[in-house]
């Protein structure tokens, strides 16, 4: 199978300061990839300059066939690489309904329309409901999002991701933020995701990692210092020297 | 799940959607009523002041098109009036240099000016945000200004552009004296703006515009571009802006400089901020209620309205800090809330 997102020698300097250093990754469809690093590895810039919002100072991102380097960030997400945000970054005023129809609006070219209300619409409101249900929010379809709970929130960050169809997904850690309570809605969906998708998800929480990743790459300095199965994360020695040493020993000891 | 309760899914799905629709069509029904009713009653109570009355209309138009890039796209702006006087002029000029005389042609002209003044500005203030943006859009206001200021042969200059005819609208109705036709040719234009503009803000397009105030970086995110869809919004206002201008200069058969001045602006936006930003209805009410009051303050006593205007501005800013109908708006679902409460009790 070839890659659907491929990332080469990319490499990003602010100044003198090399943040982002030859970093390569190479994803199929269906990967379930958690990219993981100790604070300042440059895991922030690295989806910076992957979704676009930073240019990288060399280097080239691919997406399928095509080289998007140069592309703008919603140019990007036209083609099928969407992003959740670490911090849900929703619209206060808008209802769940409103925000996923935008989606499935602007997926199929239309979120430019200046007449009709897609809330009328049955076949833009089928595709709505469906992936609300789906993600158990259809019961607050029509309430404003500053009146629902924030576990509630993060999980409509992924039904608006779904709502753009995309083929690679970069999840920013997808379960910060929500009482220990509800994480189990969130891994739900999580484990429930598309199986053609490739995802690629950015976590601290070496638990959900552990749970949802077939493959770990580890971040530190801006290189990447691992790329492997999960199993075999925790026993390579630079890794347990860059980061994952106190979780490594506190496992083995348990 | 079986195919019954998928069926009867569908059902409630439907019935909210009409639910909704209805809601929409109610609001805009009330909405178009209350134009017509407070237009009757000014025509009704004010006969001798029609000429106050077509201007409070053509300001109205200016105000909602400030709404629109304002209030529903959070774009700073003090320089809304350069797309207004350029509706007024190029409406004045077709007629009074180009001998195009028929009001309804004379109107597209000035929408269409107004349209192309909106892009023009659209493109210059849109690389910058805030601040150095507004300070671009005061810049642009007064760009136009001093054009119009200069082009003295076409526009008048400083002694404003004259020798506007008009045709009968319709070839029936004469523009009167008394400014009856004016009015209610500036009613009409009010209303079919209105209803336009209520089916625009909750379209799709509406829709995506108030995310961008709210949040740029997520538009983006959803694979839409902002800087399009704002300068799409620019066009739209300058159209509502240059209509506005257009019918000030078919009812007064002058355009003055000053239609093309940062203080029109600043009034303007003036009235926007005491109506309520980010409704309709918020504008149409700030710009009435700015106009006649002024009208009403100057006329009881000539050297202290501006003292009288400035207190009333201050007065809302801290009392009503979301407009006028903002206010209004968020005390009635309080009360609403309450009383669904005791329902339930």
């Amino acid at each position: 199978m070839s890659a659907v997102f491929e990332v080469l020698n990319l490499k990003k300097a602010f100044g003198g300061l090399v943040v982002t250093n030859d970093v390569s990754l190479s994803m199929q469809p269906g990967d379930r990839v958690a990219l993981i690093g100790p604070n300042g590895a440059g895991k922030t810039t690295f989806v910076n300059l992957v979704t676009g919002a930073l240019r990288p100072s060399s280097g080239e991102v691919q997406l399928g066939n095509e080289t998007i380097t140069k592309t703008s960030p919603a140019g990007r997400v036209q083609r099928g690489l969407v992003r959740s945000f670490q911090v849900t970054r929703l619209f206060q005023d808008m209802t769940p309904a409103e925000h996923v129809g935008l989606a499935v609006l602007q997926r199929t070219g239309k979120s430019g329309r200046l007449a009709g209300n897609f809330l009328t619409r049955a076949d833009v409101m089928q595709e709505v409901i469906e992936l609300l249900e789906k993600l158990g929010l259809a019961s607050l379809a029509h309430r404003k999002v500053r009146e629902i709970a924030y576990g509630q929130q993060r999980l409509l960050e992924l039904a608006i991701a779904l709502a753009l169809k995309p083929r690679v997904l970069l999840l920013d850690e997808p379960a910060a933020g929500v009482p220990q309570s509800d994480t189990g809605r969130i891994e739900e969906a999580l484990a429930d995701l598309p199986p053609d998708l490739a995802v690629l998800m950015i976590e601290h929480d070496m638990d959900l990692v552990f749970r949802f990743a077939r493959r770990v790459v580890v971040l530190a300095a801006g290189t990447v210092i691992f790329d492997g199965l999960p199993s075999d994360v925790t026993k390579d020695a630079r890794v347990r020297e860059a980061y994952l040493g106190s979780y490594a020993n506190a496992s083995h000891h348990a | 799940m079986s195919a019954d309760l998928k069926v009867n899914k569908a059902a409630d799905n439907a019935a909210k959607t009409e639910r909704l629709r209805a809601g929409f069509i109610q609001r805009d029904l009330i909405g178009f009523a209350v134009i017509v009713i407070v237009a009757a009653l000014g025509y009704v109570l004010f006969p001798d002041n029609l000429a106050l009355l077509t201007r409070i209309l053509a300001i109205a138009l200016l105000v909602l098109s400030l709404d629109l890039v304002t209030g529903y796209c959070g774009v700073a702006t003090l320089g809304q009036a350069a797309l207004y006087g350029s509706g007024a002029y190029a409406a004045g000029i077709l007629s009074a240099h180009y001998g195009v005389t028929d009001p309804l042609v004379m109107t597209l002209g000035g929408i269409l000016a107004g349209a192309v003044a909106g892009l023009l500005c659209s493109i210059v203030m849109l690389r910058a945000h805030g601040l150095p943006q507004l300070v671009l859009s005061i810049a642009l206001v007064y760009l136009f200004h001093e054009f119009a200021n200069k082009a003295s042969s076409w526009t008048g200059g400083s002694d404003g552009l004259s020798g506007i005819t008009l045709d009968p609208l319709f070839g029936i109705f004469e523009f009167d004296l008394f400014g009856h036709t004016a009015y209610f040719f500036g009613v009409a234009l009010l209303l079919l703006t209105f209803i336009l503009l209520r089916a625009l803000v909750r379209s799709p397009f509406g829709m995506l515009c108030r995310g961008i105030k709210e949040d740029p970086v997520r538009v983006r995110a959803l694979g839409a571009s902002p800087h399009r869809a704002l300068v799409k919004m620019y066009v739209i206002s300058g159209a509502v802006a240059g209509a506005g201008g257009a019918l000030s200069a078919v009812s007064t058969q002058v355009v003055a400089l000053d239609s093309l001045s940062f203080t029109q602006s600043a009034e303007a936006l003036v009235m926007l901020v005491l109506g309520g930003t980010g409704s309709l209805f918020g504008g149409l009410l700030g710009t009435v209620i700015f106009m006649l009051f002024e009208d009403f303050v100057s006329a009881a006593n000539p050297f202290h309205w501006l003292t009288m205007v400035g207190a009333l501005l201050i007065a809302v800013v801290l009392f009503a800090p979301k407009g006028l109908y903002g206010t209004m708006e968020s005390a009635y679902a309080r009360i609403r809330k309450r009383h669904d409460g005791e329902a339930r009790e």
